[in-house]
């Protein structure tokens, strides 16, 4: 057995696992070579794609017109985000929007999520089955496209109003399972010596369950986050509002014309000094599905590390 | 004395009810009012009369659909895409998990990082990927195949392609958080029963076979259970983004959400689309509990509820 694969793991068979590694040492590096090259395999399938588009929406506009998509372009030119950059207000008000959603969703979001998740991973808390039906029921069946539309237009009403992007995603059932899950396996002892030394429950959450989560809110707290700012379907349904529009649903009108972009009031001035048949319409498509990407992808590495330990999937049943 | 017995349970459950019930306030506003929304489908629904004014039509929404072929395309499209999600789903991510258990940690962080990118791009983003490598004039796999001598492919007319494309684009965006989500749970098994079988001689296939796999069972059916509940909801952002909501192929790539979305906002016929959404909550709602129900008669340890 490969050492590595078990890390930490207990010393009384020592002996034997070191036998075993000497005897199987010239099979054990073929598979592990084998292993890794699947793996890179893998790793470049998932990072050349973005590459790619990285470098088209970096390649000069002729050199697409010529000769299509390159690898390696004939000439790079960074036209399609100077133009943006020059009038940069469509583009930082959605950014403005995503940042205020993905931000507040997210605070909302993770309050909902710890205190169901906490209610539920008490297993002396009375209620715990007809709680855990009534939340994971709505898994499994719901009203659909329809009803959700009407109660958030006509009763709501929160069409064209930044809580449309911010309402209907604050709860996720299945968040509330990992969640749960995870504090599922927080020592029970804790919580009942701390109620031995009289403390309520509310400090009991605050202060002793609440940062001993610490993985699991920040994995969770990272997908909210993603989930929000990747955002566009409540925007698609509920915001016709130029000034609320968030990044997603920016691409998603640019999808297939820039003509959304160009005729916006923002960008007249610049137009009428700009030279339209050089404007990098191609490359200027790709430059903003990075824009709207990038800062995201940047910040996820850093949540990596809680990953693991954050997401456990307990079982529904109490 | 029964009184008295509220009393008490109330006094020992109170404080943890008021921590659940801003969630359960949320869910009862945002998922079970919805519900009652489903009498629409029987509803000829007229936005000036409201729900309850406007006037019944019994099942003609229904009939509607299910005379026209649209019922049949759509629901062999959703329950076909599903089926292939799942399966490709589960079985990849499973092996990498697998994998990724054998491999340090130092390449572990790496490979984790790189696999899990694209389940944080969004499906407009992602249709911005497949569009570069698809576009008929300038898409890279059109670049490539001219550059070998074959002729360029119009693959957003062509319909039979698109299976393949939106499987691979699904497994694509999908294997990185599902292989994460089985690599935790890999973790979670007691290292005991790892020592146990290396002490009995097992070798490293073997304790794939008896130790991982028995273990991670559980989680697997929860999470299949779960994806057959949603058999009948099809990923709107995927169906409708990745084709570019092109008519020329909606014979292979139209799913139920997407023929919802497209009768609600083109149409503009509500009490149709309402139709379809209640047809598919509830057959989704009979496959989970089927499934559940399959699953407790094999083996009870392992249902959902």
């Amino acid at each position: 057995m490969p050492a590595n694969s078990m890390p930490a793991k207990s010393m009384p068979a020592k002996t034997t696992t070191a036998k075993s590694t000497t005897a199987k040492k010239s099979s054990f590096k073929w598979s592990t070579l084998i292993i890794h090259l699947i793996f890179i395999l893998i790793t470049l399938s998932m990072l050349v794609p973005l590459a790619l588009v990285i470098i088209v929406s970096l390649t000069d506009e002729n050199s697409i017109l010529h000769h299509g998509y390159r690898m390696i372009p004939d000439k790079f030119s960074f036209a399609a985000y100077e133009y943006f950059f020059k009038s940069p207000d469509a583009i930082l008000r959605a950014y403005g929007v995503t940042i205020f959603v993905a931000v507040v969703g997210t605070v909302l979001s993770l309050i909902l999520t710890a205190s169901m998740g906490y209610t539920l991973s008490r297993r002396d808390y009375g209620l715990v089955r007809p709680t855990s039906f009534y939340v994971f029921f709505t898994m499994l069946f719901g009203g659909g496209l329809v009803p959700f539309y009407i109660l958030v237009t006509q009763y709501l009403h929160l069409k064209d109003t930044i809580w449309a992007l911010i309402v209907p995603g604050m709860l996720s059932p299945f968040y509330v399972l990992i969640m749960k899950g995870f504090m599922s396996k927080i020592p029970f002892e804790i919580i009942e010596s701390a109620k031995v030394e009289g403390a309520r429950e509310w400090r009991i959450f605050a202060q002793l369950i609440l940062p001993l989560s610490k993985p699991s809110l920040a994995t969770l707290g990272l997908f909210i986050m993603f989930n929000y700012w990747n955002e566009w379907f409540n925007a698609l349904l509920f915001i016709d509002n130029e000034r609320l529009v968030p990044l997603q649903l920016l691409l998603v009108r640019t999808m297939n014309s820039l003509d959304f972009i160009t005729s916006r009031p923002e960008f007249a001035l610049v137009m009428s000094n700009f030279n339209l048949a050089n404007f990098p319409k191609t490359a200027a498509k790709f430059a903003i599905a990075i824009m709207s990407a990038g800062p995201m992808l940047l910040v996820f590495p850093f949540f990596q590390r809680f990953f693991v330990k954050g997401l456990t999937v307990g079982a529904i049943k109490g | 004395m029964k009184r008295g017995k509220f009393l008490k349970f109330v006094s020992r459950n109170g404080e943890l009810f008021i921590f659940s019930l801003p969630a359960i306030i949320y869910i009862f506003i945002m998922s079970y009012v919805p519900m009652f929304g489903v009498i629409i489908a029987f509803k000829n629904y007229v936005y000036d009369k409201g729900i309850l004014g406007s006037e019944w039509v019994g099942f003609k929404n229904f009939k509607f659909l299910f005379e026209s072929e649209n019922a049949y395309r759509i629901t062999r499209n959703t329950v076909l895409y599903n089926l292939g999600y799942m399966f490709m789903t589960t079985v990849f991510s499973l092996a990498v998990a697998i994998l990724l258990h054998e491999v340090a940690k130092k390449w572990l962080k790496i490979y984790q990082t790189a696999m899990i990118l694209p389940f944080f791009l969004s499906w407009v983003v992602v249709s911005y990927i497949t569009m570069a490598f698809l576009d008929h004039q300038n898409g890279f796999l059109n670049g490539w195949l001219e550059g070998i001598g074959l002729d360029r492919v119009q693959w957003y007319f062509k319909a039979n392609v698109w299976p393949y494309i939106l499987n691979a684009v699904h497994l694509w965006k999908a294997i990185g958080f599902s292989a994460l989500v089985y690599f935790a749970g890999i973790l979670g098994i007691d290292a005991e029963l790892y020592e146990a079988a290396k002490i009995d001689g097992a070798k490293r296939w073997q304790m794939i076979t008896n130790v991982t796999l028995p273990q991670l069972t559980p989680l697997i059916i929860i999470l299949l259970i779960m994806s057959i509940g949603n058999m009948f909801r099809g990923d709107f952002g995927l169906h409708y983004f990745i084709p570019n909501n092109n008519g020329m192929t909606y014979a292979t790539t139209d799913i139920i959400d997407t023929y919802i979305y497209r009768a609600l906002s083109e149409l503009g016929d509500v009490s149709m689309a309402s139709a379809v959404g209640l047809y598919q909550s509830v057959v989704g709602l009979v496959l989970v509990v089927a499934a559940n129900y399959t699953v407790r008669k094999i083996n009870e340890e392992n249902s959902l509820f």
